[in-house]
C-alpha cells in the first residue's frame, strides 16, 4: 500500500471520528432549546457534552490540517471553492464555542436562552452544511484544469445537496437523542428516549432517499463494492438502532446509530476513491490522491507523526469519557 | 479593492484579533498550573482559590481564542489557495502536527480540568493543568515553525512548481523559530502577569475584604511579568540582529533607513516620504543603530535603496521589494516603546509587592488596571511589523503575496466574509469584556463559580 492510499484512509478515519463525535454533539445542540423546558434541564443537556465538545471539534481541525499536509491541492480547491458555505459554517462554530462557555455566566434567563439559540444555530448550520458539502463532493462540481472551482455559491445548493444536508441533520438528531438517553438521568432520560423514537422514522426515510438518489446520481457509487456494502450496513444499523431504542436498549441503539454515521462516512469516501473531488467539467480535472498530494517525503514524515501520536489521542480522549461516565440529572453539579 | 486586498485585510483583522487572546492563554495556563502545584505541595488554600479564580477568567479567554482559531486553520485554503498549493508540503505538516499533538491535548484536558475538581485526586487534577499548559505552548511552537519558514525558508527544494520539504528537522530547527518562539512564550508571561496585576489592583482599589489571595496574585503576577518582559526585550534584541542577516530589508524599513550608513544612527522620530525614498524629518541618536546591530558603535547597516538594488539583481529587475516603510517604522516603534513602558511598570509593581503591605496610590492602581491592555497592544504591533515588514513577499525570497490569493473567490464573496467576520468579532469582544469585568470583580472568598456550581 502506498502512502497516498494510507493518507486517504487516515483522512477518512478523521472524518469518521468527527462525524461520529460531533454528530451527537450537533444533535444535542439542536435538541437543546426544544427538549430543555427550563434552565435546569438545559444545563443538564449541555453538561452531557460539556467536558467533550471541544475535544470532539479537534477532529475537524485535525481533518483540515491533515488534508492540508497530505493533499494540499484538495485543501486548496475545496475550501476556496466551497467558500461561502465554509464561511457560514465557521460563523456557526465560532458562535457555538463561545455560547457554551458564556451562556451560564450571567443569571438572566434572556441572556441564557439567547445563547441557547446560538448553540442551536451553531449546531444546525455545520450539520446541514456538511451534508451539503459531502453530497457535492459525491455528485461532482465544476473544476477547471488548474484545479480551480468555477461554480459559484448557488451551484452548491442543488437538490441532491439539499437532500444530503437534511439527511445529516435528522441523522444527527437521532444520534444525539440516543447519546442523551445514555447520559441523562431521571425524567430527562425518558424525554431523550421519546426524542430518539420521534426522529427514527425521519432518519430512516431521509437515509433511504439519500442512498437511492446517490445510486442514480453518482455513477461511481454503484461501481464501488465497498460503498454498496457500507450503504447496506448503515441501513441495517439504522433500522436496528430504532428497534433497540423502542425496546429500551439505549446502549445498543447508540452503538447502532454510531455504526450508521461511521458507514455513511465510509460510503462517501469509498465512492470518491481514488479521487478526492470529481470535476463535473471533465474527468481529466478530477483531484486524485496522486495529483493532489504532498511530496513522498512529507507523507513519510506525517505517517510517522500520526503513528506515534494518534494512539495517545485515542487513549486519553477515551479516558476523558470514562471519568465523566456518570449520568447527569437536574440536581447534578453543573459546570456550564 | 480586489480579492487580494480584501483577503489581506481579512487575514490581518482575524489574525490580530485571534492574537489578542493567544498570549494570555500561553502565559496564564502555566501560571494556573504553578498555582495549583503550589496548592498541592503546601496545602495553602489561597493557591487553590487563585487557580480557580484565574482559571475562570482564563476560560472566557480560551473560548474566544479557540473559536477564532478555527478560522485561522481554514482561511489559508479559503483565501490563499494558491499559497496553500505552493506551501502545502511544508505548511500543512506543522498545522496537522499542531492539531494532533497540541489541540487534542489542550482541549481534552481543559474539559477534564474544568469538570474534574471532584472526580480526580488533587495531584492528578494539577497534572491536567500542566497538560493544558503544555498543549497550548506546544501549539505555539508548531504554528510558529510554519510562520518562521515564511520569514526564513529552510529545509526545502523548489520542485513541481512548489516548495517541497526535504528536511523536516531543519524546519523545526529553523533559527528564526528559536528566537520567535521564546519571544512569544515570554510575551505570554508578560500578558498573564499584567492581567493578574491589573485585576488584583482593582481589588486593592475597591478594598476587597479578603485581599490576601490578591496580594499573593499581584506578587506572583509582577514577578512573572518582570521576568517575562526582561526576556522579551533581550530576545527581541537578538531577533533584530538576526533580521540584519536574514531580512535586512525588514530591519531597514523598521528604522526608515533609506541610505546605507556607517556608523548608523537610531531614529527616534521620522516623517516618512515613501514616494521619494526619504524622510523629511529624522531625529537620530548617532551610531546607536550600529551599536544595537553589532554591539559596537561602528558597523555598516544597509539602507532600503541599496537593498532594493541588491534584490533586483537577485530576484529580478523592475519589481518593488520595499515594504510599507511608514507602517513598519511605527509598528516597530510602538512595540518597543510599550515594551519599555511595561518594563518600568512591572519593576514598580514587583518592588511594591515585595513589601508586607501593598501600598499604592489610587492613581497607581488605576494605571495597573489600564495596563492590562499594554501587552495586547505591543504584541499586535509586533505581529504587524513582522508580517508587513516581510512584504512584498509571502514566503521570503520565494513567493510573492499577490501570487498566493485564491482564484475561485469573487470580490463579492471576499467582501461578505471580511464584513461578516469583522462584525461578529466586534460583537463577541463586547460580550467577552462584559464577562471579564463581571468575573474579575468576584471576591475569591466567594467561590468564583457561584453562578455555575448550583443547578
Amino acid at each position: 500500500m502506498d502512502l497516498n492510499i494510507l493518507w486517504f484512509i487516515l483522512i477518512t478515519v478523521l472524518f469518521i471520528g468527527y462525524f461520529f463525535l460531533e454528530g451527537f454533539d450537533y444533535g444535542v445542540g439542536m435538541l437543546l432549546p426544544f427538549m430543555g423546558k427550563d434552565d435546569a434541564e438545559r444545563r443538564a443537556i449541555i453538561n452531557t457534552i460539556g467536558p467533550h465538545w471541544d475535544g470532539n471539534e479537534v477532529w475537524l481541525l485535525t481533518a483540515g490540517g491533515a488534508s492540508f499536509a497530505a493533499f494540499p491541492n484538495f485543501y486548496a480547491t475545496l475550501f476556496s471553492g466551497f467558500y461561502l458555505p465554509l464561511f457560514l459554517m465557521l460563523l456557526g462554530l465560532i458562535v457555538r464555542a463561545v455560547a457554551f462557555e458564556y451562556r451560564s455566566k450571567e443569571d438572566s434567563l434572556k441572556w441564557r436562552y439567547n445563547w441557547d439559540w446560538m448553540i442551536f444555530l451553531g449546531s444546525f448550520i455545520p450539520a446541514f452544511l456538511w451534508g451539503v458539502a459531502v453530497s457535492n463532493l459525491l455528485i461532482g462540481v465544476p473544476i477547471d484544469s488548474t484545479m480551480t472551482y468555477t461554480g459559484g455559491f448557488f451551484n452548491l445548493l442543488n437538490p441532491y445537496a439539499l437532500v444530503g444536508g437534511i439527511t445529516f441533520v435528522v441523522l444527527f438528531l437521532f444520534h444525539g437523542s440516543l447519546f442523551l438517553s445514555l447520559k441523562l438521568g431521571g425524567e430527562m432520560r425518558d424525554k431523550a428516549k421519546e426524542s430518539a423514537n420521534k426522529y427514527w422514522i425521519p432518519a430512516v426515510v431521509m437515509a433511504v432517499i439519500f442512498v437511492v438518489y446517490t445510486y442514480f446520481a453518482v455513477p461511481s457509487f454503484s461501481a464501488s463494492a465497498v460503498a454498496l456494502i457500507s450503504a447496506l450496513i448503515a441501513a441495517v444499523a439504522l433500522i436496528l438502532a430504532g428497534i433497540y431504542a423502542k425496546g429500551g436498549k439505549m446502549g445498543l441503539g447508540f452503538i447502532m446509530s454510531s455504526l450508521t454515521v461511521v458507514f455513511v462516512t465510509i460510503l462517501a469516501f469509498a465512492t470518491l476513491y481514488p479521487n478526492l473531488m470529481f470535476s463535473s467539467t471533465s474527468p481529466a480535472n478530477n483531484l486524485t490522491i496522486y495529483n493532489a498530494s504532498a511530496s513522498p517525503y512529507t507523507l513519510t514524515v506525517m505517517s510517522y507523526v500520526a503513528l506515534i501520536l494518534v494512539p495517545f489521542v485515542l487513549v486519553y480522549q477515551a479516558w476523558s469519557y470514562i471519568i465523566f461516565k456518570k449520568r447527569i440529572t437536574k440536581d447534578s453539579e453543573m459546570t456550564y | 479593492m480586489g480579492v487580494l486586498e480584501l483577503s489581506r485585510w481579512q487575514f490581518a483583522i482575524t489574525t490580530v484579533y485571534h492574537f489578542f487572546f493567544v498570549p494570555l492563554t500561553l502565559g496564564l495556563t502555566i501560571a494556573i498550573a504553578l498555582m495549583e502545584t503550589k496548592y498541592v505541595r503546601t496545602g495553602d488554600e489561597d493557591y487553590k482559590k487563585m487557580a480557580k479564580f484565574w482559571g475562570h477568567l482564563f476560560l472566557i479567554n480560551f473560548a474566544i481564542g479557540v473559536a477564532t482559531g478555527i478560522v485561522q486553520e481554514f482561511q489559508f485554503g479559503m483565501n490563499w489557495s494558491e499559497y496553500s498549493r505552493f506551501m502545502g508540503d511544508i505548511f500543512g505538516a506543522p498545522l496537522a502536527i499542531e492539531a494532533l499533538l497540541a489541540f487534542y491535548m489542550e482541549s481534552t484536558f481543559i474539559g477534564v480540568w474544568v469538570f474534574g475538581w471532584k472526580r480526580l485526586s488533587p495531584k492528578a487534577h494539577a497534572a491536567t493543568a500542566w497538560l493544558v499548559a503544555a498543549g497550548s505552548n506546544l501549539s505555539a511552537i508548531w504554528i510558529l515553525s510554519a510562520n518562521s519558514f515564511m520569514q526564513q525558508p529552510v529545509g526545502y527544494e523548489l520542485a513541481n512548481g512548489r516548495a517541497q520539504m526535504v528536511d523536516f528537522w531543519a524546519i523545526i530547527g529553523n533559527p528564526h523559530l528559536w528566537l520567535q518562539f521564546p519571544h512569544i512564550f515570554t510575551a505570554g508571561m508578560v500578558q498573564a502577569g499584567f492581567f493578574m496585576m491589573g485585576v488584583s489592583a482593582w481589588h486593592f482599589l475597591h478594598k476587597t475584604k479578603n485581599i490576601t489571595p490578591f496580594k499573593k496574585s499581584i506578587r506572583f503576577g509582577s514577578t512573572y511579568a518582570l521576568i517575562g518582559i526582561v526576556l522579551v526585550i533581550l530576545i527581541g534584541h537578538f531577533q533584530a540582529q538576526h533580521l540584519l542577516e536574514t531580512q535586512p530589508m525588514k530591519l531597514a524599513a523598521g528604522e526608515a533607513l533609506w541610505e546605507t550608513e556607517n556608523p548608523a544612527g537610531e531614529s527616534l522620530f521620522a516623517i516618512i516620504d515613501q514616494d521619494n525614498h526619504k524622510n523629511t524629518v529624522d531625529l537620530k541618536i548617532p551610531g546607536f543603530l550600529s551599536f544595537l546591530a553589532y554591539d559596537s558603535f561602528s558597523g555598516e547597516v544597509k539602507g532600503i535603496n541599496d537593498l532594493q538594488k541588491e534584490y533586483e539583481q537577485k530576484y529580478g529587475a523592475g519589481k518593488n521589494y520595499i515594504p510599507n516603510v511608514w507602517l513598519s517604522y511605527w509598528s516597530f516603534r510602538i512595540m518597543v516603546f510599550v515594551g519599555f513602558l511595561m518594563l518600568l511598570l512591572a519593576f514598580i509593581a514587583f518592588i511594591k509587592s515585595r513589601k508586607e503591605e501593598f501600598n499604592c496610590k489610587p492613581l497607581g492602581l488605576k494605571t495597573f488596571i489600564w495596563s492590562i491592555g499594554l501587552p495586547i497592544l505591543s504584541v499586535a504591533f509586533g505581529w504587524i511589523f513582522t508580517e508587513a515588514g516581510r512584504q512584498p513577499w509571502l514566503v521570503f525570497g520565494l513567493f510573492r503575496t499577490e501570487d498566493g490569493v485564491s482564484k475561485a473567490v469573487s470580490v463579492g464573496e471576499a467582501w461578505t466574509t471580511l464584513i461578516g467576520f469583522t462584525i461578529l468579532y466586534a460583537i463577541l469582544i463586547v460580550f467577552t469584556i462584559q464577562l471579564w469585568v463581571k468575573y474579575a470583580k468576584h471576591d475569591m472568598e466567594l467561590e468564583p463559580e457561584t453562578s455555575t456550581s448550583e443547578a
